[in-house]
């Protein structure tokens, strides 16, 4: 086994034993045993994943995909899955970012949770995340992905709720866990269709599309059939046809099985990663530790969506509807969760909806066909959205564990090195950098080729997908700024109600000040700087937020992007740079270079019915010469400069608001009036999901109750019939009324009918 | 020539059951019976079973209407408000009574007319007592030892039910007697001279 | 009973009779005990003159064996039912039926 393997092997199962001992030995190891253990192992594991990714990136040994198995788990007729470790760009991407934020994390928390007695179970909770989202990333086939997405979801029930006496985190879990499984029930559905339909005719040779061993639900298998569009024999299909003529038929309607397929899945990942209708868990999430916001709603866990679809690109990049459809959810995400976090005032509901923006930028990205985008602002989020959310933490730290972003305020001269990284992480985060140059912060690259993107995109939905995304950048920019500007500008507002919300933390700092009557020194915060076992994190991210952009966009994007990403994703969809890229299942021959493309026809939001899908997704770019493969387009020069120009609007907006007139948007705030209660109860989610289905299910559960089970069921069974006996052994006891003449009575009445049956018996 | 004495037995014997039964005065009712008893002790001695007639005699007039007797003389009962009722059920008690006469008539026509055996009484055979105890002493000894054990019980059933302890009665507890200590009973005094018993 | 002969029918007829008036006195009577007791007996009687005649017509010695039998359960029933109703007027103070109705159900 090569070093590599082995290297493999570590990042990912380390954290699982690591969390195993941490979590099991508690009482041996104690609490700073259990840190020791699962911070060092899961720093190793950074280190070798760290190594990885460079060695695949910019080292230029982007190997061969290899998938290492240790053990087989279904071996049922074709539902054949092992327990493997796939090594390709997206899982050395995705290991890389999990195991060194995870890193970083564990030993931030080691300074954030110092004083919390219970910080032994939270480290275990946190490499058994570690270790759920790398089983999740490296798998190589549904199921084992869906064990690590179960995974996730359980750690992260157990992370937010980790002051379990808290009753707002114990609902704030269950809500998390409620609103994904709404989530994994489709994905579930979507798994379950492609098994349906991926089914072997028998004496088809599959092994020529280059499949050792069909097993319905393995990686390979699935995307190469659906890629070289070969024959299956659904279950239950009438005969064998080519994968993208299956059709299902459901309530009378005929509907397409790879995009039935494709849009169940992502109904898993919308759940997961927090998009439009079940996006309702992830501002409640917050009511777990700043760490397990940063880990877990900011680079990881919410990005398994992502990394879902874009694992899934063969498929979606056949399935036009299923794009369309996220494209149109990531976009009006990225809206809709930027409008909304205009009016939040807590520091972390902030930055958990520009997150839950963030990830639609993402969506749209993928649903256009830009998966490489996708994942290269995965990549650099994961950065500086962890860099915010510590920071955040930071200050709430320092600020002796107020969030309240209104109750701020003049912060900075006492936390100025939390403050300039925040002031890293916003930049990166609003995408600051000089348009038509190489120079600036990791969020300018990626952000941009996003925007562009859509703008390049032939997709019916790209203009919306684009204004979307202008739209949406302006208002981050506003919302940033005005983060940044509340919390560490101006003078302090000290709370007048001084409740501090203490997350079960001993308040005992060792200061000696009574912070309820603190008064404000000429305008300055009281509050202190972190210690630095916390702010060494804040630096590694603040490195990565600045310089990842610069240095992995070539391997993400542009020029070695084939070497690097070795067909893990389909790159032939690309708007923007979608060139011939090395498409391991099928043949290169439909984007030869001089080949003028026929004119294919535009998708312009065609039902499915009428899709013919032997196009493959479009790839029309303003000059058909794909000799400009891996450069910028000739895009408007418009188009370049427009994120730059609504960023420094919103800059300046939120300078006028914030800096110079602050009283303008507190008066707004005030007053109330629609759009801001609109917006400050996040579109009235809440509250018509509560409606509709807590209210709903509740009485439905009502009905079945009073009605169903104790009318009817109860009313015929046993209370049925207890009250038939009742009356009638009521009736019958009248009978015996005490009086021997009655029963006399009734013996000689008897005597006599005897008589006669028998008298009659024998006349005959 | 018996058939004359059956009918005039038989019909006494009807007769005063009905009076029995119809009788407003209790004590008049137990004598009806006895004179019932006696006449039915009558007709089986016309067909020779004279043993049995006497034992009828001997237990049901001398033990079970002495009974009655004894009952009805000791309650204290109140004529006047007997017998109200009786109107009410007349109607069908006689409906009833009819049906279930007629009924039984059916049967017995068919005994009749189907070839009843004779009367014959005792053609030179062994006397109804002695037939009686060849059989009873020799293959029916349990039977006949059972029924002493029924009486025995029903005895003992009576007299428990109706014992009670009167507390006024001076009663003697023999085992209380007998098992006196003579601490109990005798008590020792030193008596000074001239002094008495204080 | 048409025949010159005594014979069984005649006296079936007598103990029917007897039985019938037996039991017409069991369900008639509302106000005394001891009148229910009577008819018992009765009832009994007429079951005995049965079995004698039986027995005598039928040249059988079983059926008088039998009616001692009877005879002596009928002497102890006599005797319990009359202790019972006794000990019934010690605690009631009067023996109307229509009031002994405490085992209703």
């Amino acid at each position: 086994m090569t070093f590599q393997e082995v290297a493999a092997i570590l990042i990912v199962l380390s954290p699982g034993i690591a969390a195993v001992v941490a979590g099991l030995g508690q009482r041996v190891l104690g609490d700073r045993g259990a840190m020791a253990v699962t911070t060092g192992i899961v720093v190793t594991a950074a280190a070798l994943a760290a190594w990885q990714f460079f060695a695949w990136s910019l080292g230029g040994q982007a190997g061969e995909a290899q998938t290492i198995v240790l053990s087989r788990w279904f071996n049922v007729d074709t539902f054949i899955a092992d327990w493997a470790i796939r090594i390709d760009a997206l899982s050395v991407t995705m290991m890389f970012v999990v195991t060194s934020v995870s890193a970083l994390v564990h030993i931030y928390s080691i300074g954030y949770m110092a004083e919390d007695p219970h910080r032994g179970r939270f480290f275990a909770y946190l490499s058994l995340f570690t270790f759920a989202m790398l089983m999740l990333v490296t798998a190589d086939n549904f199921i084992q992905l869906f064990f690590g997405w179960e995974g996730v979801g359980l750690a992260s029930y157990l992370l937010i709720g980790f002051w379990y006496k808290k009753p707002s985190a114990n609902d704030a879990a269950i809500k998390a866990f409620v609103v994904n499984r709404v989530g994994d029930f489709g994905f579930a559905l979507g798994i379950m269709a492609l098994v349906f339909m991926i089914q072997p005719v028998a004496g088809v040779d599959y092994a020529q599309y280059g499949i050792k061993e069909f097993s319905s639900i393995q990686f390979d298998t699935v995307f190469a059939v659906i890629a070289n569009n070969a024959p299956v024999d659904m279950v239950g299909a009438a005969g064998a046809m080519p994968i993208k003529e299956v059709t299902f038929d459901f309530l009378g309607v005929h509907v397409w099985g790879l995009e039935i397929a494709g849009i169940l899945l992502f109904i898993g990942a919308m759940g997961k990663s927090a998009q439009f209708f079940l996006h309702t868990w992830l501002p409640d999430a917050m009511e777990g530790p700043t760490p397990v916001s940063a880990l877990i709603h900011a680079a990881t866990m919410v990005t398994a969506g992502v990394f879902l679809v874009c694992r899934a690109s063969p498929l979606y990049a056949e399935a036009e509807v299923a794009s369309n459809v996220i494209t149109v959810v990531g976009a009006v995400t990225c809206l809709f969760a930027a409008t909304v976090g205009l009016a939040q005032n807590d520091i972390k509901r902030v930055v958990a909806y520009s997150t839950c923006s963030q990830l639609g930028y993402m969506f749209f990205a993928a649903g256009l066909g830009a998966y490489g985008a996708a994942m290269f602002h995965l990549f650099t989020h994961a950065f500086f959205k962890a860099l915010l959310f510590l920071g955040a933490g930071s200050v709430i730290h320092g600020m002796h564990h107020e969030q309240d972003m209104r109750f701020m305020g003049g912060v900075r001269p006492n936390m100025i090195f939390t403050w300039a990284m925040m002031l890293i992480g916003t930049l990166a985060l609003i995408g600051f950098g000089i348009p038509g140059t190489d120079i600036g912060f990791a969020g300018f690259f990626s952000k941009d080729a996003i925007i562009e993107s859509a703008f390049a995109s032939d997709s019916a939905f790209g203009p919306f997908a684009f204004w979307c995304s202008i739209a949406a950048a302006l208002l981050t920019s506003f919302y940033s700024w005005r983060l940044m500007f509340m919390t560490f500008e101006g003078k302090f507002r000290p709370n007048p109600h001084a409740h501090h919300d203490d997350h079960g933390h001993a308040d005992d700092h060792g200061h000696g000040h009574d912070h309820a009557h603190a008064k404000p020194k000429d305008g300055r915060a009281p509050a202190h700087e972190s210690p630095i076992v916390m702010l060494i994190p804040l630096l590694l991210l603040a490195a990565g937020a600045v310089f990842a952009g610069l240095l992995f966009k070539p391997q993400f994007l542009t020029k070695n992007a084939d070497g690097f990403w070795q067909g893990a994703i389909v790159r032939e969809a690309d708007p923007l740079y979608g060139p011939c890229g090395v498409h391991p299942y099928g043949d290169a021959t439909h984007c030869a270079p001089d080949v003028a493309h026929a004119p294919a026809p535009s998708n312009a939001a065609a039902s499915a019915a009428e899709e013919s899908h032997g196009v493959v997704a479009d790839e029309q770019h303003a000059a058909p010469d794909a000799a400009h493969a891996g450069e910028h387009h000739e895009l408007p020069t418009w188009v370049i400069w427009a994120p730059f120009v609504v960023t420094v609007t919103g800059f300046l907006g939120a300078v006028i608001f914030y800096l110079m007139a602050p009283g303008i948007p507190r008066r707004m705030a005030q007053n109330g009036g629609p759009m801001h209660s609109f917006l400050s109860h996040k579109w009235y989610f809440d509250e018509i999901y509560h409606f509709v289905f807590v209210k709903g299910t509740a009485a439905l559960g009502d009905l079945f109750w009073k009605v169903g089970d104790k009318k009817i069921i109860d009313g015929m069974g046993p209370d049925g019939v207890t009250g038939i006996a009742k009356a009638g052994a009521g009736g019958l006891s009248k009978l015996h009324t005490g009086y021997i003449f009655h029963y006399a009575l009734v013996i000689l009445v008897s005597a006599v009918i005897f008589v006669a049956f028998v008298l009659a018996g024998q006349g005959r | 020539m018996t058939l004359i004495a059956f009918y005039i037995l038989s019909s006494i014997v009807v007769a005063s059951a009905l009076f029995v039964v119809a009788a407003r005065n209790p004590v008049h009712s137990v004598l009806w019976l006895i004179l019932t008893f006696f006449t039915s002790a009558g007709l089986l001695v016309l067909i020779g079973a004279e043993f049995l007639a006497m034992l009828l005699v001997v237990v049901y007039v001398g033990a079970v209407a002495v009974l009655f007797l004894f009952v009805v003389m000791m309650l204290d009962i109140d004529f006047v408000a007997l017998k109200q009722g009786f109107q009410n059920y007349l109607v069908i008690g006689i409906l009833l009574a009819l049906t279930l006469l007629a009924e039984i008539g059916i049967v017995v026509a068919a005994a009749t007319f189907g070839g009843g055996a004779t009367f014959d009484p005792n053609p030179g055979g062994p006397t109804n007592a002695e037939a009686l105890s060849n059989v009873l002493y020799d293959d029916y000894l349990l039977l006949f030892q059972m029924c002493g054990i029924v009486l025995l019980v029903a005895m003992i059933g009576a007299i428990v039910l109706t014992l009670r302890s009167r507390p006024s009665v001076k009663r003697q507890n023999i085992a209380q007697q007998t098992g006196r200590k003579r601490k109990d009973a005798v008590e020792l005094k030193d008596v000074r001279p001239g002094q008495g018993i204080p | 009973m048409s025949g010159a002969e005594l014979g069984l029918g005649h006296y079936m007829a007598v103990s029917a009779a007897l039985f019938t008036i037996g039991v017409f006195g069991i369900f008639v009577n509302r106000k005394n005990i001891i009148v229910i007791l009577m008819s018992i007996e009765l009832i009994l009687l007429s079951v005995n003159i049965n079995l004698v005649a039986f027995s005598v017509f039928n040249g059988t010695i079983m059926g008088q064996v039998f009616a001692m039998l009877v005879l002596t359960v009928a002497a102890a029933e006599a005797a319990v039912g009359l202790a019972i109703l006794v000990v019934y007027f010690r605690n009631r103070g009067e023996i109307a039926v229509e009031d002994v109705n405490v085992l209703r159900g």
